[in-house]
């Protein structure tokens, strides 16, 4: 068979992206103060401290992991539940085909992106400062940022819904808030819910290591092991927030698999 | 039971929908709308409960201005005016029976609807509703289970809860396939004969209109252009009709057949 040839596509633009690409990561690199040599001794380094940690953990120090890792499970219970109570109602004002008020849902909208941009971390670092450390300051840094993420998720639902349901209501002379409650909470209620469950989902880990800026739980357990160079504790420590974040996953995916 | 004064409709975008509308439906009637695709026959039917506003001109039904109610009077212009959709429209994620009681809305204060407190005469009604249209035996089920022509059942049966005076029908039976197209429609001949609820339909197959309707009206380009009553007209006379209104012969998927 006779062979087909295709002119060469000029590669110009490519290779200058490899070429800018390239000289981003060297010239960081430098910045950073990365070294070849550094790094090697570094890896050395943590796997001696990963064998402290992981070879002979301190199992008799377990007990004492439980009361902090489930304050950390009720941090984020209690931090979840909050943001998406206040989640609903916003995302409901912030969808546009709802209220179609856009004096209302339009700055909603860039406060709810705000709120997204902020990580948890900052969040807690921010209420430990005003509040104190403990529990209190990492279950409201939980609850603003699972606000954040849920609201988005849920005005972005409201606005994909079927509208001739909504229609239908109207038409047989519903208020809104009968539209709310009869043609859109049905529609959204199973999203809703899975949004609530995964923003659970990210808080447990969120909440793992919020303790570490103060903000309560495992995190500030974590902390004072490693200011002590418990690192046989630290393993601990790890390995039983690592299973206890797996099954907590595991749970709640499965659980939201079936809901949409 | 419903007027259309001068009534003109320009969409926000420009399109002018319909021209210089002058329309009396007496009460009981059942009239059928029809035209191209386009012609403005939706627009027609959802200025009748507001869904749109007129932009100019009035619409008034059951003695009310329509085209001037706003918040609470509309509502009660509206739950007297029950309105059936191609996509049939009812809540799939809801049981039958609450799609049915959500026809009741409007009666009641809104904490009790909220809270889903339905008293026991509504649910009666709502029973009876579900009986009219014989799906009785579905009450507990979810909608999304049903088939097409169970759902726009249910829909009437919402839209008979409702008590209402008129019955508006934007091509009810354009998703379904010709034997529950003839139960729907059949359904909705029924309600009109026995309530005397007023019915507006718009129909795609001409001889539904034929056979369903006491009178025919035609748009053409937002105009009407045909408006007949179906007593003592004859079949090939329709017909030749209805190339007026269409501006072409009849296309073969216009006609339901055998209906
Ligand atoms: N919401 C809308 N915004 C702008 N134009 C519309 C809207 N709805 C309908 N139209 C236009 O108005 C005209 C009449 O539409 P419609 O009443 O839906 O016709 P029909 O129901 O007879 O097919 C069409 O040209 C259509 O494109
Ligand atoms: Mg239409």
């Amino acid at each position: 068979m006779e062979q087909i040839v295709v002119p060469k596509k000029h590669n110009l633009r490519r290779n200058l992206t490899i070429l800018l690409v390239a000289a981003l990561i060297i010239g960081s690199a430098r910045f950073a103060g990365f070294s070849i040599v550094g790094t090697l001794s570094g890896i050395l380094r943590g796997g001696r401290l990963l064998g402290r940690m992981f070879l002979s953990p301190a199992w008799s120090y377990a007990p004492r992991v439980v009361d902090p890792l489930v304050e950390t499970i009720r941090m984020s219970v209690v931090g979840t539940f909050i943001g998406a109570l206040v989640a609903f109602p916003v995302a409901v004002l912030a969808a546009e085909n709802f209220i179609r008020k856009p004096l209302i849902s339009r700055p909603l909208r860039f406060i709810l992106n705000i709120f997204r941009t902020i990580p948890a971390m900052v969040l807690a670092s921010l209420f430990v400062a005003v509040f104190g450390t403990g529990a209190f300051s990492g279950v409201l840094a939980l609850a603003i940022f699972t606000f954040g993420l849920i609201s988005k998720l849920t005005f972005e639902s409201i606005e994909a819904i079927d509208y001739g349901q909504v229609e239908a209501l109207m038409s047989l002379g519903a208020n809104q808030i009968n539209v709310l409650r009869y043609a859109i909470v049905p529609q959204i209620l199973p999203q809703f819910l899975s949004y609530t469950l995964y923003g659970f989902e990210v808080n447990v880990r969120a909440a793992a290591v919020l303790g570490y800026v103060g903000a309560g739980g495992i995190g500030q357990v974590f902390e004072q092991n490693l200011s002590f160079r418990r690192f046989d504790r630290v393993g601990v420590i790890i390995i039983l927030t690592f299973f206890v974040v797996l099954a907590i996953d595991f749970v709640s995916s499965a659980i939201r698999r079936r809901l949409v | 039971m419903i007027r259309f004064t001068d009534v003109s409709k320009v969409y926000p975008n420009g399109v002018r929908a319909l021209t210089d509308i002058n329309l009396t439906v007496e009460e009981g009637e059942f009239l059928a709308i029809i035209g191209l695709s386009g012609a403005g026959k939706s627009t027609l039917l959802r200025l009748i409960n507001r869904l749109i506003d007129t932009t100019s001109g009035a619409v008034e039904v059951d003695g009310m201005m329509v085209n001037r109610a706003t918040g609470r009077q509309l509502r009660e212009a509206r739950r007297k005016i029950g309105m059936i959709f191609q996509g049939f429209n009812i809540v799939k994620r809801m049981s039958v029976l609450s799609n049915v009681l959500s026809g009741r809305v409007a009666y009641h204060p809104t904490w009790r609807t909220v809270l889903g407190l339905f008293p026991e005469p509504d649910k009666q009604i709502a029973y009876r509703a579900l009986q009219r249209v014989d799906i009785l035996e579905k009450v507990h089920a979810r909608a999304s289970e049903l088939s097409g022509g169970q759902q726009q059942r249910v829909a009437i049966a919402r839209a008979l809860a409702q008590e209402p005076r008129v019955m508006l029908a934007d091509e009810p039976v354009a998703s379904l396939d010709p034997i529950t197209t003839v139960q729907v429609m059949d359904y909705l001949r029924q309600i009109n004969v026995e309530d005397g609820i007023t019915t507006v339909a718009n129909l795609h197959h001409v001889d539904l209109a034929l056979k369903y309707a006491t009178r025919v009206v035609g748009i053409r380009a937002g105009r009407i252009v045909y408006d007949v009553p179906i007593k003592g007209l004859d079949r090939p006379q329709f017909f030749r009709d209805m190339e007026q209104v269409y501006g072409r012969p009849i296309h073969h998927d216009e006609v339901l057949g055998e209906a």
